[in-house]
């Protein structure tokens, strides 16, 4: 199998910004449209979201794309998927293109499993007969074989997104886009979705892959390309990239769930940070959650004098800087901490939290008095996008499961 | 001469592999012809959205299938009850039949570009995800209103039968007919559709424009009624016109349809068709961005 080429001289892409929507909208409405006539056009404001990006990428290289929320990898993707059309610039395109830019495209919660692989499998492109060739394949690297003639809408969010996952992986096209694909279903699929990108690539195919989930990219990719702010800032071997991200990031140390610094630790002037690590329900150290599980922080530490009132304060945000919410331990401990090593741990419910990435700011602090570590970004995590009220992604920082009921009243 | 076979010289024949396609992407400027293969290539995509359309429009409902002649059928009855009150002329078959006759073309007509209209903005979360030639949604939405229009065809065939009409032998003809009712509701549709993902508006003057175009067509009415002058001229200048009337002619083999209406309206359809195809290629690579 051969693998093929993407070459892209200086492409560019700007959109118009229409509010807070960064489309290339220019109108919506006829009466907005009557409206610029009138007060003739205010003179739109412009957003590049991409500058300049060059690349070659040969067949058979499998590249991670990484970068931001807004950084542009998105549009990139879009661009080379023939979705949008850059504003300048141009881009060679040699072999058939197959995206994953979503899981399920196109998925009719009414329709069987069955009818959905169809459906599924002719919008991304796929021959009548050859979904038929390999439906036997797909379906069983989903699992789902005993619920093919279920409407999907009954469907469990992972069983959902295992199927719409089997009908993209065996696309074989000769350059394959993933986007954030992995970032669904539990670990146990994770592994089997990346074990089967990394099969494509063994076959000699192209792959580009965009994951926030760095220890993905690094053990599937050789080589990274790192977007900032929609220009290329990075073009070269996967640890580089990932390591000049970081660096450039305020998630350092986010691969791979846990952060160590050493037997000294991060030394503040009464404390040191020796290891933060994200655990699962099961215990086990992950930068990648399912929405409904539990997610527990530890946080090892170093007290070096005696420290009355201190506090333990851990802020979540999102990779854009924005605060979910901060939480401290202040009330569930009355005891000073005399010196000694100590683990503070924090859970974070599942079904709290949305699909999307976080980070994990931690500081340490006497209330009305001083300063003992700084709040500081020491990991970041990425939530699976399975909530309870559809696969699509729900906007807002968080996503809890609230209570709700109807009656008759 | 060797009598050596000049084949077993030759290396073992490499695998033949066919050349991969290779896209030249750049910022378009200029109005391209509309890329037919490319929409050809895709042919089984439009059949499937159709079939979903169907299947999902009619799962966990009672009647079904049904449901596709529930339409003309309650139409057919209105219609029957006005004509009866109102005493409009028939073109001397029963009313029954000629009404649901009639009703069938424009249905398929009216359903297919209403809902091609709406296409474009009703799949949006497929359009920013996934590339295909943006023409096979509204399409798909024609294929969906003809596979609606066949079951009841069936029915009509059956009125005829209980009725004791006869079709005309120029009932092979039907098919140009929903053809070009196809055509003008793509047509339309297509330039709906496009005009629906920049002015929202669009939207909302669909059903209204529709109902309109009712009045202006020879379903409640034979073309016979009306007289001539500028009323004739309307019903003239409606590709519609031709075409239901043309449906009517097939079938019940009553008033032909005047062949420069004929005329009119195929060229008509034609340059509608065209035009939308045309645009749509221009607007296939950045739909995306602005719906």
């Amino acid at each position: 199998m051969s693998g093929g080429r993407i070459r892209s001289s200086s492409i560019a892409k700007r959109f118009q910004v229409v509010g807070t929507r960064d489309r290339a909208a220019r109108f919506n409405t006829l009466a907005e449209w009557l409206a610029t006539l009138v007060r003739g056009r205010t003179r739109p404001e412009m957003m590049w979201a991409l500058r300049d990006i060059s690349f070659d990428i040969g067949a058979g290289e499998v590249v991670g794309l990484i970068g931001h929320n807004g950084a542009g990898k998105s549009t990139l993707l879009k661009i080379i998927s023939l979705i949008t059309e850059p504003t300048a610039g141009e881009m060679e395109i040699v072999g058939r293109v197959g995206s994953l830019l979503d899981v399920g495209i196109g998925f009719h919660p009414e329709l069987s499993g069955r009818e959905n692989v169809f459906l599924n499998g002719a919008i991304l492109g796929m021959r009548r007969a050859e979904i038929a060739r390999k439906f036997d394949e797909i379906v069983s690297f989903a699992g789902t074989e005993a619920f093919l003639d279920t409407p999907v809408k009954h469907y469990s969010t992972g069983m959902y997104m295992r199927l719409a996952f089997a009908v993209a992986a065996h696309l074989d096209p000769e350059i394959l886009i993933v986007d954030e694909v992995l970032a669904v279903g539990d670990a146990a699929f994770q592994k089997k979705c990346l074990g089967k990108m990394g099969d494509v690539a063994k076959q000699g195919r192209t792959v580009l892959f965009v994951s926030h989930n760095l220890g993905a990219v690094r053990s599937l990719c050789t080589r990274g390309i790192v977007l900032a702010g929609g220009a290329l800032q990075f073009d070269g071997p996967v640890d580089d990239a990932i390591a000049g991200y970081l660096a450039s990031a305020a998630d350092r140390g986010a691969q791979d769930g846990e952060v160590s610094f050493g037997p000294d630790g991060l030394a503040f002037a009464d404390l040191a940070v020796l290891s933060v690590r994200l655990r699962n329900g099961a215990g086990d150290v992950r930068a990648l959650f399912d929405a409904t599980e539990p997610i527990t922080i530890d946080i090892d530490y170093q007290v070096k004098g005696r420290l009355p009132g201190a506090r333990t304060v851990i802020a979540l945000g999102t990779s854009e800087g924005e605060v979910a919410f901060q939480s401290t331990d202040q009330q569930a401990r009355d005891a000073d901490l005399p010196p000694g090593r100590y683990r503070t741990s924090c859970t974070i419910p599942g079904g709290l939290l949305n699909g999307r990435m976080y980070v994990v700011d931690i500081g340490f602090d006497i209330p009305s008095g001083r300063v003992l570590a700084p709040a500081r970004p020491y990991l970041s995590f990425v939530v699976a996008g399975a909530n309870d009220q559809g696969a699509a992604l729900w906007p807002g920082i968080v996503n809890p499961q609230l209570g709700w009921a109807t009656r008759p009243a | 001469m060797s009598a050596e076979p000049a084949g077993r010289l030759d290396v073992a024949p490499l695998p033949t592999q066919p050349p991969l396609r290779r896209v030249l992407v750049r910022p378009e400027r200029r109005w391209r012809l509309p890329d037919l293969a490319a929409i050809w290539q895709y042919r089984e995509l439009f059949w499937v959205m159709a079939l979903r359309d169907i299947r999902v429009r009619y799962k966990q409902t009672a009647l079904g299938v049904a449901w596709a002649i529930v339409q003309p059928l309650c139409t057919m009855i209105v219609f029957t009850t006005i004509s009866h009150f109102a005493r409009i002329a028939t073109d001397g078959v029963r009313p029954e039949v000629f009404y649901y006759c009639g009703l069938l073309p424009w249905l398929l007509f009216a359903n297919a570009m209403t809902s091609a209209g709406n296409s474009l903005l009703g799949h949006q979360h497929l359009i920013t995800k996934v590339y295909f030639p943006r023409a096979i949604v509204p399409i798909a939405s024609v294929v969906t209103a003809l596979i609606d229009f066949t079951i009841a065809f069936v029915v009509l065939l059956a009125m005829l039968l209980f009725y004791g009409v006869r079709p005309a032998p120029q009932i092979v003809l039907v098919p140009v007919f929903v053809a070009l009712a196809c055509a003008t509701a793509l047509g339309f549709g297509l330039w709906l559709s496009a005009l629906t993902t920049q002015f929202r508006d669009v939207r909302h003057m669909a059903p209204f424009l529709t109902q309109l175009w009712l009045f202006c067509t020879p379903v409640l009415y034979p073309s016979s009624a009306v007289g001539g002058g500028w009323k004739r001229a309307l019903l003239d200048l409606n590709p519609m016109s031709a075409i239901v009337e043309g449906f009517r002619w097939c079938v019940l083999g009553r008033s032909p349809p005047a062949l420069p209406a004929l005329v009119l309206a195929v060229t008509t359809v034609v340059v509608v068709l065209g035009s939308s195809l045309y645009y749509f290629q221009r607007i296939d690579r950045t739909v995306a961005d602005r719906i």
